[in-house]
């Protein structure tokens, strides 16, 4: 039962009265902070798109940004400290330790509650990426607070609380929600759902370091061992700058290859709607939408979908959103850009023939001369 | 083994209406399932128990009608089945929701044997914040094994469970001790159908329904509104888009026509895409 899924959803006033007054203690929590997720020597782009979100937040507020840098010693934390400052922090905390090389839910959050104790930011945000989302549910559960997950859009109200945006029942609704009297204020936001913010050559400012106070003894869980992804057959859909999905319009699996023909045409990602990942059709990571993944491509195609608010809530940052679909009533063409009526099925291949034409070198080539 | 599963009745999501005028969502006659994420968590411990033997007890925290999620996991082979409602959960946001429902697991753990393992789903369809197993593994002090995609061995003498957990760009092998609470990732096993016996035995089962002073919570400060940080303040719809899209025709054209002209258009809105395109498709 999260918070955006009550009974009932209730006006303004009465318990959100209630709740107003800020208890004394919280008052001196100060600040916004970007938990900066770095895993086997990358920094998660999603920790970029929050420090521009929490820059936002700060300059709203007149206070400082921290990035918060928790990582093994050495050169890849180092590097992770310097993009917090070059993506807009003023400060960054910084933990090293050899046992924080690979995440593991012990000691981040204890790095990460000790750290909220003994600075006390007003705002906390992380993404809601797999390790974020392991994270924040028990930095939150730690602290007593209140956590909003998966948020769409990120605000600072006039009395100076996070108004944190999220789409509940599926993208049916958006709900505005507020940590009213305990601090901090943690959010998350997904990948892709904010802008990139643009990268400035800045030099390293004032890093704050701490010490972990756990030992690996202290520390239950071991790792054994980390399997990667193959290049080859993972998605990266979420970052993808062209992006071809299908959806239930396709009738029937093997379908989904003139789906994937098109996208190697034009060097795209390919995807597929929620029911085609019910279906078996496709695995999970494939599944755009609310419950999978938050698109942000320069062009998006969408082939048999019809655009139920699942999918559109994970799509509509798309630069340029192309809809194929037999039936005019559609609801994606309420938020595509181009529309065409007709049968995706057989028009796939055409357009795949298409594109291949006019991408040629050849044609190039007769085009420029 | 004794194993909890949580699991969360939803409204089946496809078929919600929004009130077009107040905002609200419309239940009357909307279906309602088993959250379905939480059903390769349910599966994950039925199996489980099968090959090292115990019990598995399905726990929900919602209202009255919610006992009909809690009979279909005993038609799947559910053991046990415990259904946690109070008025005073009204309104629960994570925090304490999972505060409720890890005072739940305790009174079940002094009732019927402290759990091994405490299963969820990676999260529901409806709240989709993926925070409660988490939440409840903390309060419980159990070992945290999020969108856990195997778990290749259990050894009950020892107290040790190694797990697949995935995580950003591959799997994480894990070993880790028990007790533990496990959120199953989704597609990571075939749920079963249930079989005629176990059909029998959910209609024959009693489902227990306890309230708040029932499983144990003495402090309802921390239950419900009253003890959720978190406020909702305002509800809202979606704006719809000022214009629709730019609608192409198709009727009794050639397909190659078609899609020369719709290439055009897309050229024309997004000129860079053409050389993006190009240099893409690794010509």
């Amino acid at each position: 039962m999260s918070s955006a899924n009550r009974e009932a959803p209730r006006p303004a006033s009465g318990r959100a009265g209630t709740k107003k007054e800020l208890p004394d203690h919280f008052k001196e929590y100060r600040h916004v902070w970007v938990f900066i997720e770095l895993e086997r020597g990358q920094v998660h782009p999603v920790s970029f798109e929050l420090l521009g979100e929490g820059r936002k937040l700060a300059d709203k507020l007149g206070v400082e940004l921290a990035g918060i840098v928790l990582g093994p010693p050495g050169e890849t934390t180092q590097s992770a400290v310097a993009e917090a400052f070059a993506y807009g922090a003023d400060l960054v905390y910084n933990v090293e330790a050899p046992l924080l090389a690979d995440y593991r839910n012990e000691p981040f959050t204890k790095a990460m509650t000790d750290l909220v104790n003994a600075h006390k930011p007003e705002i906390l945000l992380l993404g809601a990426t797999t390790l974020g989302r392991d994270l924040a549910g028990s930095v939150a559960t730690t602290l007593k607070t209140g956590l909003t997950a998966d948020c769409t859009e990120l605000d600072v109200d006039t009395d100076g609380s996070l108004a944190a945006t999220r789409p509940t029942f599926g993208g049916s609704l958006l709900c505005t929600i507020y940590t009213l009297n305990y601090r901090p204020q943690m959010a998350t936001v997904r990948p892709r759902v904010m802008a990139m913010p643009r990268r400035m050559d800045k030099p390293v400012g004032r890093v704050i370091r701490h010490q972990l106070s756990v030992a690996e003894d202290d520390i239950v869980t071991k790792i054994l061992g980390f399997l990667p992804d193959s290049q080859s057959g993972k998605a990266n859909l979420a970052y993808a700058d062209v992006v071809v999905a299908g959806g239930l319009g396709l009738g029937a699996a093997e379908n989904l290859q003139l789906v994937k023909d098109l996208a190697r045409a034009i060097g795209a990602e390919h995807g597929c709607s929620r029911p085609l990942v019910q279906k078996g059709w496709l695995s999970a990571d494939r599944q755009i939408g609310q419950t999978g993944k938050t698109i942000r491509p320069k062009l998006y195609i969408a082939a048999g979908i019809s655009g139920a608010i699942q999918h559109r809530v994970g799509v509509e940052g798309a630069d340029l959103i192309v809809a194929i679909n037999t039936d005019p009533n559609a609801p994606i063409f309420d938020f595509a850009h181009l529309g065409i009526i007709t049968d995706a099925i057989r028009f796939l291949p055409a357009l795949t023939e298409a594109f291949t034409r006019r991408l040629s070198p050849h044609s190039r080539d007769k085009l420029a001369s | 083994m004794h194993i909890v599963v949580c699991i969360k009745q939803v409204p089946d999501s496809a078929q919600i209406r929004v009130h077009p005028v107040t905002n609200t969502i419309m239940r009357q006659g909307v279906p309602t399932i088993i959250n379905p994420y939480d059903l390769f968590a349910l599966e994950e411990a039925l199996r489980l128990r099968d090959t090292y033997g115990g019990e598995v007890t399905v726990l929900t925290m919602g209202p009255p009608m919610a006992e009909d999620a809690l009979r279909k996991a005993l038609g799947y082979g559910a053991d046990r089945a415990v259904l946690l409602t109070d008025r005073y959960f009204a309104g629960s946001d994570t925090l304490a929701t999972s505060y409720a429902l890890s005072q739940a697991i305790a009174k079940v753990g002094e009732t019927f044997g402290t759990p091994d393992i405490v299963f969820t789903g990676k999260q529901t369809i409806d709240g989709d914040t993926a925070q409660v197993g988490p939440g409840i593994a903390k309060r419980l002090d159990l070992m945290q094994l999020t969108y856990v995609a195997k778990i290749p061995s259990i050894d009950l003498a020892a107290g040790e469970i190694k797990v697949e957990r995935r995580c950003e760009g591959g799997t994480q092998m894990l070993q880790s001790r028990l007790p533990c609470l496990i959120t199953m990732l989704e597609g990571t096993n075939e749920v079963r159908r249930g079989s005629l016996e176990d059909a029998l035995y959910a209609a024959r089962s009693q489902v227990l329904r306890w309230s708040a002073a029932d499983a144990g919570i003495d402090d309802l400060t921390r239950c419900g509104l009253r003890g959720s940080p978190t406020v909702v303040k305002r509800v809202f719809a979606p704006t719809a888009r000022a214009e629709k899209a730019a609608l192409i025709d198709a009727a009794e054209r050639n397909l190659r026509d078609l899609a020369d002209e719709l290439i055009a258009a897309i050229l024309t809105r997004g000129p860079a895409l053409e050389q993006e395109l190009a240099f893409n498709s690794g010509e």
